[in-house]
Order: C-alpha cells, then sequence, then structure tokens
C-alpha cells in the first residue's frame, strides 16, 4: 500500500492556505444534509463536534464519561504552546516549528507540525474569546511561562489547570451545540467497533454503558478523538477509563496503526509506593522552571536531603546539558533520571526516585511567589504523599503518560478509510518520537478547532452523502460480532479477575517496552504477550451480565485489545533499530548514552496493517521528508 | 489496617437499595480510599460475588466524576479533596466506615454508588456559556483583563462539576455549582454580553430539573473539592436579581 501524506506542495508557510484554498466546500445549505459521528469529547472530538455543528452538520457525539466535561483533556496541568511571541524573546511560527520538529527527534512530518505552529496563535484567541481565564500580568495582558525543550517564554497557563480551564472552553463551546440541538451527546455510551462499507468509514457500534445494549449509528464521516494509550503499562498518568479500543478496533477494519512504539515517559511523576497502586499522578513539567533536579552524589547516601551538603549532590541535568538544564525535553530528562537510580543514587523507599527542589527558588522568590506560581500542585502532592513540599524536596520518577503513535492520518487528518478522520493524541502526526512539554493541548485544539473542520468539509464535498444507514446488513453483522464478543468475555468463568491480568501486561510491557529497549527484551515480551493472551481468554473472570452497567465487562472488552496492541507496539520497537526520541533502543546508543538516530533507513514513518488474527501485521513505510530543517543530531547540551 | 465498610448497594435504578457489610482486610494507610475499593473488588470478584460499582476516571482530583459519601459527609473527612485523593491514613484501624451514593432527586441512582448527574450537564446546555463560534475572535490581548478580576474568574472556574454541593446541601442545591460558572463569567468582559440571559436560563433550568434552593447553610462550600466560595453564589444573587430587574 502507497501511503499518501497528501501534502500540498509550495512553500512550507504557504502549505495550508494553499490547501485551504484548493479545497471543496460545502453549500451551507447543504451541511445539514450531513451527519458527522465524533467519538469522544475531550479538546480535539469537542472542540471538532463543537466547530462542525457551528458550521451547520449535524453532529453525534459520544463520550464514555458521564459527562463531555470529564474526558481526560481535563487532567493536563501545565500550559498550552503558542508562537505569539508576547514575551519579544524571539518565537515566531518558524521557532516553533523548528522546536517541536528537532523535540520530536525528525520522526513527525514538517508540513503538519509548520500547521500546527501557524495555527497555534489562534488558539490562543479563540480561549480567551470563551472565558478561558488564562493567567495575566497585572497590565492585563497574558502571561507566559517556558516549558521543557524551548528556550523561549511560549506556554500560556491557567494556574496548574490549563487542560481543566481548555476543555470547559470546549466544553462550552459544545455544551451551545447540544442546548441548540446541534449536537446530539451521548454520554456513558462505548465505540465498540467501526463500520466499514464499501470502503467507506459509515458508521460505529456502540454498547450503552447503563443498559448494556448494542447500538448503531450512521453517519457520512467518522471522527476518533479517542486518546493515547498508555494504559498498556497498566500504571500511567492516564485516567483508568483511557483505552485503545476505538483505534485499535479501526485498525482490524483496515486502518493503519502508526509508530505505536513512540511512547512518552514524562520525568516528572509521583514515584510509585506500592502494588496495590492503580495509577501514576503527574505532577506538572513546569515545575521545572523552578524546581531543581538531583540526587546524592555517591551511591547508597541514606542522608534527608537536607542533611546532604551542596557539593554532595548531582544536579545531573544542569552538569549534563547546561543550556536546557532542568528544562531538558522530556525523554533525555526521564533517561537520565532512570540512569542515576541505576547507579544506585535513587532516593526514597524504592530507590527509584530522584528530588525535585524548590529551596533555591523558595530563597530566591519567596514562599508567596512559589505559592502563586504552582500552588495547587504543591497542595496536590502532600495530599498524595503525605510530605510537605514547601519544607522538603518532591520525590519524583519518569512514568508512562502521553503516545506519540497513533492511527496513521494524512494531511486531512484522514485514516487510510476514507471518511474515518482521527484527531488529537489518538493519530500520530505532529510529535514523532518525543512531545515536547505544552504541545498536546495545542495539538487536540488545532486539530480540532481549526484543521477538521476543513478538511471534513472537502471529504464530503468531495464524496457527497455516503447514503448508508443501519439497517444496512454490515451494521447487523457487526452488531453479532459485538454481542457474540461480549458474550465469550462473560461465560469463560475463569479464576483471575481482568485488572490482575492488566497489571501482569503492565509489567511486561514496562519491562521490555518501557523506557529502552533491547533486541533481546522484545523478543522475549512478543513470546510472553500472547501467552498471556491465552490465559485471559481462558481464564478470566468476569461476573454480571452483558445487559447492566458492569464495570468488569468494560474493562475486560479494554485488556482484551491491549493484550493485543501491546504485542503491536513490541512489533514496531523491534523493527525500528535504532534510537530516537522517547524510542530508546540500548543497542544505539553513543558512549555517553545519548540516542543515536539511523536516518538513512528509519527516516520514515511506520505504519502496519492488520493481516488477519493468526497473521503479522504488514509493515508500510512512508519517508518523511525534511526539506526545511536539516536532520541534526539533537543536542541540549 | 482493618476496616468494615457499610456499603450501599442497589441493582439499579428500580431496585430498592440496602447497605451491605463487607471487610477490609490489610489495607495500606498509602492506599487512596479508591484503591482500597479496588482490592475489596478484587477479593469480592475472585469469591464469587458483584463487584461494588462506584464512578471514578481520572483519580488525580480533576475530572470531578468520582462521588462517595463517605460517613455521611461528600467525599470524606478531610476538606479540598476528592475521594479519589483521600487517603487511607486518615482512618484508623478497625474504623467503621459508611459509604453511600450522591442523594439527590435530581440525581438518581444508576447502581450502587453510581449516580446520574446529566443535570447539572443540562443547566450548562442552557446558557454555561460564552456564544462565539470558532475563528472569528480577535486577538487575545486585545481584551485586557485586571489580574485581579481574572483571578477570581479562576477561582470560580475550578469547579469540576462533581456535584458534592448538591450531595451535602439539605435542599438540594446546585446554587454553588451554577454560581461558580455564572460568577466565572460575570469577572470577564467575555461573559458580559450575554449575562442577563445566561443566569435567567440557568437558574430556570437549575429548578426544572428538580434541585432546590439555597438556604445559606454553606454545607456547599464545606464539602467543595475545589473549595469554591460561597462569594459566588453572592455574585449569582446579584446577577440573577439584575437580570429580572432588566427584564422587567
Amino acid at each position: 500500500m502507497k501511503l499518501d501524506a497528501k501534502t500540498p506542495s509550495g512553500p512550507l508557510a504557504e502549505k495550508w492556505d494553499k490547501h485551504k484554498f484548493e479545497m471543496k466546500l460545502v453549500n451551507p445549505a447543504n451541511k445539514r444534509k450531513f451527519t458527522i459521528i465524533v467519538v469522544g469529547s475531550g479538546l480535539a472530538g469537542g472542540a471538532g463536534a463543537a466547530s462542525l455543528a457551528e458550521l451547520g452538520y449535524n453532529v453525534l457525539c459520544f463520550c464514555y464519561q458521564d459527562s463531555p466535561r470529564r474526558a481526560h483533556s481535563i487532567s493536563a496541568q501545565g500550559g498550552i504552546n503558542a508562537s505569539k511571541n508576547y514575551q519579544n524573546d524571539g518565537d515566531s511560527d518558524y521557532r516553533l516549528f523548528y522546536d517541536t520538529i528537532k523535540g520530536g527527534d525528525f520522526r513527525s512530518r514538517e508540513a503538519n507540525v509548520y500547521r500546527l505552529a501557524q495555527v497555534s496563535s489562534n488558539i490562543i484567541d479563540q480561549c480567551a474569546a470563551q472565558g478561558v481565564p488564562f493567567a495575566r500580568e497585572y497590565g492585563g495582558l497574558l502571561a507566559n511561562r517556558s516549558f521543557g525543550g524551548a528556550q523561549v517564554s511560549r506556554t500560556f497557563y491557567a494556574r496548574g489547570q490549563t487542560g481543566q480551564q481548555l476543555l470547559l472552553g470546549a466544553y462550552s463551546a459544545l455544551s451551545r451545540q447540544i442546548g441548540r440541538g446541534q449536537v446530539k451527546m451521548f454520554p456513558r455510551t462505548e465505540m465498540i467497533d467501526v463500520v466499514v462499507i464499501d470502503g467507506r468509514a459509515c458508521g460505529i457500534v456502540v454498547r450503552d454503558m447503563v443498559t448494556g445494549k448494542i447500538n448503531s449509528y450512521a453517519a457520512d464521516a467518522v471522527v476518533l478523538a479517542t486518546g493515547g494509550y498508555a494504559n498498556v503499562f497498566y500504571l500511567s498518568t492516564n485516567a483508568k477509563g483511557c483505552n485503545v479500543t476505538a483505534a485499535y478496533r479501526a485498525y482490524k477494519r483496515g486502518a493503519l496503526f502508526a509508530d505505536p512504539c513512540f511512547t512518552q515517559i514524562h520525568p516528572t511523576c509521583i514515584p510509585v509506593s506500592g502494588e496495590y497502586q492503580s495509577k501514576l499522578t503527574l505532577m506538572s513539567e513546569s515545575l521545572r522552571n523552578d524546581g531543581r533536579i538531583w540526587v546524592p552524589a555517591k551511591a547508597d547516601d541514606s542522608r534527608r536531603a537536607a542533611d546532604i551538603p551542596e557539593g554532595e549532590r548531582d544536579y545531573y541535568l544542569e552538569r549534563k546539558y547546561p543550556s536546557f538544564g532542568n528544562l531538558s525535553p522530556r525523554d533525555i530528562s526521564s533517561r537520565s533520571a532512570m540512569e542515576v537510580c541505576d547507579e544506585g543514587r535513587g532516593i526514597g523507599a524504592t530507590g527509584r526516585g530522584v528530588y525535585l527542589d524548590f529551596a533555591d527558588a523558595i530563597g530566591r522568590l519567596g514562599e508567596d511567589v512559589i505559592r502563586e506560581r504552582y500552588g495547587n500542585l504543591f497542595h496536590m502532592y502532600e495530599k498524595i504523599t503525605g510530605e510537605n513540599p514547601y519544607l522538603q524536596p518532591m520525590h519524583i520518577y519518569p512514568a508512562a503518560h502521553y503516545t506519540m503513535g497513533g492511527l496513521w492520518v494524512d494531511y486531512n487528518l484522514e485514516s487510510t478509510i476514507p471518511g474515518l478522520f482521527v484527531v488529537g493524541e489518538a493519530n500520530f502526526s505532529d510529535h514523532g518520537a518525543n512531545r515536547l512539554g505544552a504541545s498536546a493541548l495545542m495539538q487536540g485544539l488545532a486539530d480540532g478547532y481549526f484543521i477538521l473542520p476543513y478538511t471534513i468539509g472537502d471529504f464530503l464535498g468531495r464524496s457527497g452523502p455516503s447514503g448508508i444507514g443501519t439497517e444496512h446488513g454490515e451494521f447487523g453483522n457487526v452488531e453479532s460480532e459485538t454481542k457474540e464478543r461480549t458474550e465469550r468475555l462473560l461465560t469463560i468463568g475463569g479464576k483471575q479477575t481482568v485488572d490482575s491480568f492488566h497489571r501482569e501486561l503492565g509489567k511486561i510491557m514496562w519491562e521490555y517496552c518501557g523506557m529502552t529497549r533491547n533486541e533481546a527484551g522484545l523478543k522475549k515480551a512478543l513470546e510472553m504477550i500472547p501467552v498471556l493472551r491465552d490465559r485471559f481468554w481462558q481464564d478470566v473472570l468476569v461476573p454480571g451480565v452483558g445487559e447492566e452497567l458492569n464495570q468488569s465487562l468494560e474493562r475486560a472488552g479494554r485488556v482484551a485489545d491491549f493484550l493485543e496492541f501491546g504485542e503491536l507496539m513490541c512489533h514496531d520497537a523491534l523493527n525500528r533499530t535504532e534510537s530516537c526520541g522517547a524510542h530508546f533502543r540500548e543497542e544505539y546508543q553513543t558512549e555517553e548514552g545519548e540516542a543515536v538516530r539511523n536516518d538513512k533507513k528509519f527516516t520514515n514513518v511506520s505504519a502496519w496493517k492488520f493481516e488477519g488474527a493468526d497473521t503479522s501485521p504488514s509493515l508500510h513505510v512512508e519517508n518523511l521528508e525534511f526539506e526545511n530543517v536539516h536532520l541534526a543530531t539533537r543536542s541540549y547540551k | 489496617m482493618n476496616l468494615t465498610l457499610f456499603v450501599w448497594r442497589q441493582k439499579d435504578a428500580e431496585d430498592k437499595g440496602r447497605m451491605e457489610r463487607y471487610e477490609a482486610k490489610e489495607i495500606n494507610s498509602h492506599m487512596s480510599f479508591l484503591e482500597m475499593l479496588d482490592v475489596v473488588n478484587e477479593d469480592l470478584t475472585e469469591k464469587g460475588q458483584d463487584p461494588i460499582a462506584f464512578d471514578h476516571d481520572c483519580r488525580e482530583g480533576i475530572c470531578g466524576t468520582c462521588s462517595l459519601m463517605i460517613n455521611g459527609t461528600a467525599h470524606g473527612p478531610e476538606p479540598g479533596t476528592t475521594v479519589c485523593q483521600l487517603h487511607m491514613r486518615h482512618f484508623k484501624d478497625g474504623d467503621a466506615i459508611y459509604i453511600e451514593p450522591w442523594r439527590a432527586r435530581a440525581f438518581p441512582v444508576i447502581k450502587d454508588l453510581v449516580v446520574d448527574r446529566t443535570a447539572l450537564d443540562r443547566i450548562m446546555y442552557s446558557g454555561g456559556f460564552v456564544s462565539v463560534n470558532t475563528g472569528v475572535t480577535v486577538d487575545a490581548n486585545a481584551i485586557p483583563i485586571p489580574k485581579s478580576e481574572s483571578d477570581k474568574a479562576m477561582d470560580a472556574s475550578s469547579c469540576i462539576g462533581c456535584g458534592a454541593c448538591v450531595a451535602s446541601c439539605k435542599n438540594a442545591s446546585a446554587m454553588l455549582f451554577v454560581a461558580a460558572k455564572v460568577s466565572q463569567f460575570a469577572h470577564l468582559p467575555q461573559g458580559k454580553v450575554e449575562r442577563t440571559s445566561r443566569v435567567r436560563s440557568m437558574v430556570a433550568q437549575m429548578s426544572a430539573e428538580g434541585f432546590g434552593g439555597c438556604t445559606n447553610f454553606f454545607e456547599c462550600e464545606a464539602v467543595c473539592p475545589k473549595e469554591i466560595s460561597v462569594d459566588t453564589i453572592a455574585k449569582l444573587n446579584r446577577e440573577y436579581m439584575m437580570a429580572r430587574i432588566k427584564v422587567k
């Protein structure tokens, strides 16, 4: 299969404008004849559903939560990037583009990333107009702060609750359209499968999570805005409900899955404390603006932080990367933390932790300033750990966070199934092998507010209505498959709970396909996962029945998909014999432990095609062309 | 630590419901309250019993999904905390803990501890927004806002919509929830154009959903996990009064 990215020709800065002009339009009077399904109501889905409804399309929006306002975008803390250059410190669209391309270790598509930078300023305008209470300077203008991977201050924020405020902005736009009847909202409804007829996405099959009923919905286009798959690791910073099912089902129906092995490990999370733990909590990367990261200089130093004199501390990020220091990108900061812990210099009960220390900043700025900047984060830390971070340094450790991989999409955000669009974290397009901080919110909103409304119009203008309703036999077929699968899960009647399988899978993934990977480990994981999967289908215990609210059943369906998807991730990691960004293959590193790319072989996107349950997926490659940025070794020294 | 739990079990909206007794054994004090329930549920599942259904998602205190009445207090004994951020170190070995769902006419029970809070969404759909279409905006710095006003808007907009205010109010009033949203926009220039229609529709929808009125007991403020102040209710009342005068 030839992957056509449909990148417009012409100079980088003019591509999007040119493309917008060339795209087909749908006459306003005809828009109401089209129905669009949006799955997910986070930043990408909520913004997209609202914007499409404003244009006049009929929108059906689905989310598994009890309200669209609870999508996991709400948990993002730190901020959103935009190349406004309000700080007069040298920012521009090109610099944001450049930082993002470099941050992604040259594994993202230039044209998409440039467009992201271009629309970033509009996002801030849009959100401010909606009443999002961004932080302000005393003069009444917007405030900015800096974030990892950048040397300019381009991050807009709303205390430590930026994701929440931006999501509430999108939710309010969505609410307005729901109130008008232009969006029909389906909360507590989980998409189980996508229906493809004659090669076009024509609708979805869902489970009503309250009644357990399986229903079908038809539409002229389907948008997946279903987030990332970091819960494949069981422990991650994602909400408990985040899952890969929608994306994975689309993959099984013919959409290609791109770069699944690109998963980001976030450097500043609260460390794991015990076996019972259900999730990991992230402390915003913005803390690294003022917090200094260190460990004791010698191994097995069990003194309290306060008792270790300056000279016996190792501020390892400042030492190794003097120009970016504590603001080094996430992949580099995470790996560095792992290295010092591997050397036996980690802190805390488990030895898997490093200090994030605010003593200097409190001395320099005073406690009030620190409280103003990070108060709610400090509060949250104290709640979870029972320790006061104003008095002693925080303990942090890396954790699985964001997934750069996702369904392959072209420049129009359309997958390889015509009519199936994928936005936000669920697609692969903008972050390459590593995402810079404050870029996820930017991408979600860029896709939802400013890109999808154009490209979906082009698709509908070219293709016209699908003319297919749920009475088409294929909907019935997919519904039957869904019901059979549910029935099968409920009747296994084994001994092991769903969560225990999920935890086992998570351990395999973290151990062999986590922060670092190597050939032997990946091969081992590829042997272990199918064994675990077989055991799951023989021995899982799912109580209750299908026709009711059944949380065990919901989780079982998701874990079943993770058990297949984990294997795909390992396949991809094994195939990519280089290190890039967050994908660190131990065989490919410099003597100093830096990633070594293989640009000759891997300046590309690996997109996997499902070839059947018992067959290995086939690999399709999109070559990435760098016409504007020279491929260079990433250096933050 | 070992605990005795009394948990509200209710098969579905039609079922009458009852308290059931469970033992939570060998609970680590670092666990969150929901992790403690996870442990109990794993145990129940393995014993062939139906696990306890409860709502939760982010487990970071921000999505507003979790909703338990613990020993009669919404989100439990710790002030300014959601249940997912409540840790077992705040309980003692041997404690008996009563766990119930939010109780309000506007929040029907779906199963066990899970309630339907879509009434709050419908209030939002009635007017909890600034009417602005995508892409028709001015530069963000063209709308300067004094920091003090912006901070007040931010204080109000930290509401996570969990419904604890409703659950703790003897009138089951959603006043703090509505007040938070109205107050956010009342402090911002963007919200001024629609201030009259917004407050009228939101208050009307609140009554239509079966939420009670506010009689100034301030239980809502006491349990709000985001510590939203009842000052917002004063703001709501002023906005509402102004809106009524304008209409007359």
